[in-house]
């Protein structure tokens, strides 16, 4: 029980220091141990499979693309564009305001049963396996045309034009 | 497997969700607070995470594996939005020599 409090304090901290960090490399570092984080929280849910794929996809994956787009940009501390502190300040309250809204509302709503893994297996591999290819096979077949489309689009996008060169 | 269960037993869901609304708000203060478009949608992925780990919470709660398998269509889409939305920024940098959002306004009409 107490796992979680600690892993749940350690997410939010790197988070804060995500957002608040002014170098963009370190901050992409701070989110990839956030997302590890996030991985053990699947861990103490069983949800083994979303721990792996969260661990390749989202750290492997995902964050080394942000690393990498930052390395080819050659963005640092020096170049980083800062707001305001006026501005910065607006946004650190209207944030807190939607944190508290949001707090008041489940105050409300007094939801607070323990979470109980009902049935331990219902993470593993092969039991996502059979709802995925059952009940959700046409969303399965057709986000893989969306990863083809944002495929194309990428390379489209970022892909000089040879008319203008 | 045991350690496991007795480790998540207990937490009420109304900490998970405590949790992942203060881990939402974090990443609508890093959108409104930073200038630097990477960043901006570094603070978007975040806000993703937390909707995710939500959804498997109530997932594991009710017992019912539907919803991580929308975690799994919520992070294909995750990884369709970033590549296309890195080329955009790579291609707007080549045009304007920055990641400054405001050198997007001329959109403004």
């Amino acid at each position: 029980m107490s796992v979680f409090y600690f892993v749940a304090f350690l997410s939010i901290f790197f988070a804060l220091m995500t957002i608040f960090t002014k170098n963009p490399v370190h901050s992409v570092l701070y989110l990839v141990i956030t997302f590890f984080t996030f991985t053990v929280h699947y861990i103490l849910l069983n949800a083994q499979f979303l721990a792996v794929v969260n661990f390749i996809v989202y750290m492997g994956a995902i964050m080394v693309l942000f690393l990498f787009v930052l390395m080819l940009l050659n963005l640092n501390k020096d170049t980083e564009p800062l707001k305001s502190n006026l501005v910065k300040f607006m946004g650190v309250i209207a944030g807190m305001c939607l944190l508290v809204t949001l707090a008041a509302s489940f105050r409300l709503l007094e939801i607070s049963d323990p979470v109980v893994l009902k049935n331990p297996d219902i993470g593993l591999v092969s039991n996502l396996g059979k709802v995925l290819f059952s009940d959700f096979l046409l969303p399965f077949e057709i986000s893989s045309i969306l990863l083809l489309t944002a495929m194309v689009g990428a390379v489209l996008l970022a892909k000089n034009d040879p008319k203008k060169a | 497997m045991e350690t496991i269960v007795q480790n998540i037993q207990g937490v009420p869901l109304n900490h998970y969700i405590l949790f992942c609304s203060i881990i939402f708000a974090i990443g609508v203060m890093g959108v409104l607070t930073r200038r630097n478009v990477i960043i901006i949608m570094m603070s978007v992925e975040l806000m993703l995470n937390s909707v995710n780990l939500l959804l498997t919470a109530f997932s594991v709660h009710h017992g019912d594996p539907a919803g991580q398998v929308f975690v799994f269509f919520i992070m294909a889409l995750a990884a369709a939005e970033v590549a296309v939305g890195l080329a955009i920024i790579v291609m707007v940098y080549r045009n304007t020599r920055s990641v400054d959002i405001n050198a997007l306004n001329r959109l403004r009409g």
